[in-house]
């Protein structure tokens, strides 16, 4: 059993911080993500593929970057609350560390993926938070926009 | 290929032509394996003892998880592979996955079995930075054995000049 701590709507503001999760795309987090999801384009695993060698490898699945968003909604969201509605752009490519061993990735970029409230409302009962959201890579460049609605819990019952 | 309309005739025919549906039975083993790829712990996918004194009442999908695979066939073969090969044929040979919006209406459980149609929803051309695209929508909605619509997802498909 693993206890989380649940946020409640009157606990955010517009502008409140959406709990940073860091990232690390390695190749081997593609591979299981390409095994995971069924998505084998050879993009994401062969760099001799046109695209991946005019663009300087392979390539980070863009669905991979958006369950990463996904994931930070979720977990800032807790059990008590749902996802409503999320969307995003794959408007940057990202490409992953290579493996140094077995299980760890060489050292190289982490992506931080971001959010911030940008609006608050009740309705039809359900007490919802609007928020920006992001996957930063290693420069600081917002390589996957996108926006989540969700509803959180209200203290109010 | 600037000047008018890379929208050929055949491609304009494909708005609105739907995929056959794919049956995706949704398997606790699944959920785990694409946590795992992901580097998702919550346990309100992957630990039933946890999950079950939630309020979904057991393990839930975590949002974007459908089944396996969760880029269904149709995207491949169908009339999404059709649309990429008039995008080719029109001179647009590069696809790129533009991005994704959901809509999540109801919890998805394990051993639920969904019901996925995908249709393609609209096409339409953008000029660019880096020249002209074709963008295709592809709509999904997905119907669990109740008959319940649980979620929507409308994904955008570029077709790139290279």
């Amino acid at each position: 059993m693993t206890e989380t701590k649940q946020v409640y709507w009157e606990d955010v503001q517009v502008g409140s911080e959406v709990t940073t999760l860091p990232k690390i795309a390695s190749t081997q987090m593609l591979v299981r993500w390409a095994g995971a999801s069924g998505d084998f384009n050879p993009h994401h695993y062969d760099d001799k593929t046109p695209l991946a060698a005019a663009t300087g490898g392979i390539i980070v699945h863009g669905a991979l970057k958006r369950q990463w968003l996904v994931q930070l909604m979720t977990d800032w969201v807790g059990d008590q609350g749902w996802l409503k509605k999320f969307s995003c752009q794959y408007r940057r490519l990202d490409f992953p560390r290579r493996m140094a061993s077995l299980a760890d990735p060489a050292e190289g970029e982490t992506w931080q993926c971001k959010g911030t409230v940008t609006n608050k409302s009740v309705e039809d009962g359900e007490h919802l938070v609007e928020c920006e959201i992001w996957v930063e890579n290693g420069q600081g460049e917002k390589t996957v926009p996108g926006n989540a609605t969700v509803v959180l819990p209200s203290r109010g019952g | 290929m600037s000047e008018g309309s890379a929208i050929t005739d055949s491609i304009r025919a494909m708005i609105g032509v739907m995929a056959d549906p794919v049956v995706m039975e949704v398997e606790a083993g699944a959920i785990k394996r694409f946590c795992q790829a992901v580097g998702d712990s919550n346990p309100l996918f992957i630990d039933a003892e946890h999950a079950k004194n939630g309020p979904h009442g057991g393990v839930i999908c975590p949002p974007g998880f459908f089944g396996w695979p969760a880029k269904p066939a149709p995207m491949f073969s169908g009339p999404m592979a059709s649309m990429m090969g008039e995008f080719a044929k029109a001179g647009f040979p590069g696809v790129l996955d533009g991005g994704i919006d959901f809509e999540f209406f109801q919890p998805i459980h394990p051993g639920d079995v969904l019901v996925s149609s995908a249709k393609i929803a609209d096409i339409y051309e953008r000029e660019g930075k880096t020249g002209k695209s074709l963008f295709g929508v592809i709509e999904t909605t997905y119907t669990n054995q109740n008959g319940d619509v649980v979620a929507r997802g409308r994904m955008t498909l570029i077709g790139r000049q290279s």
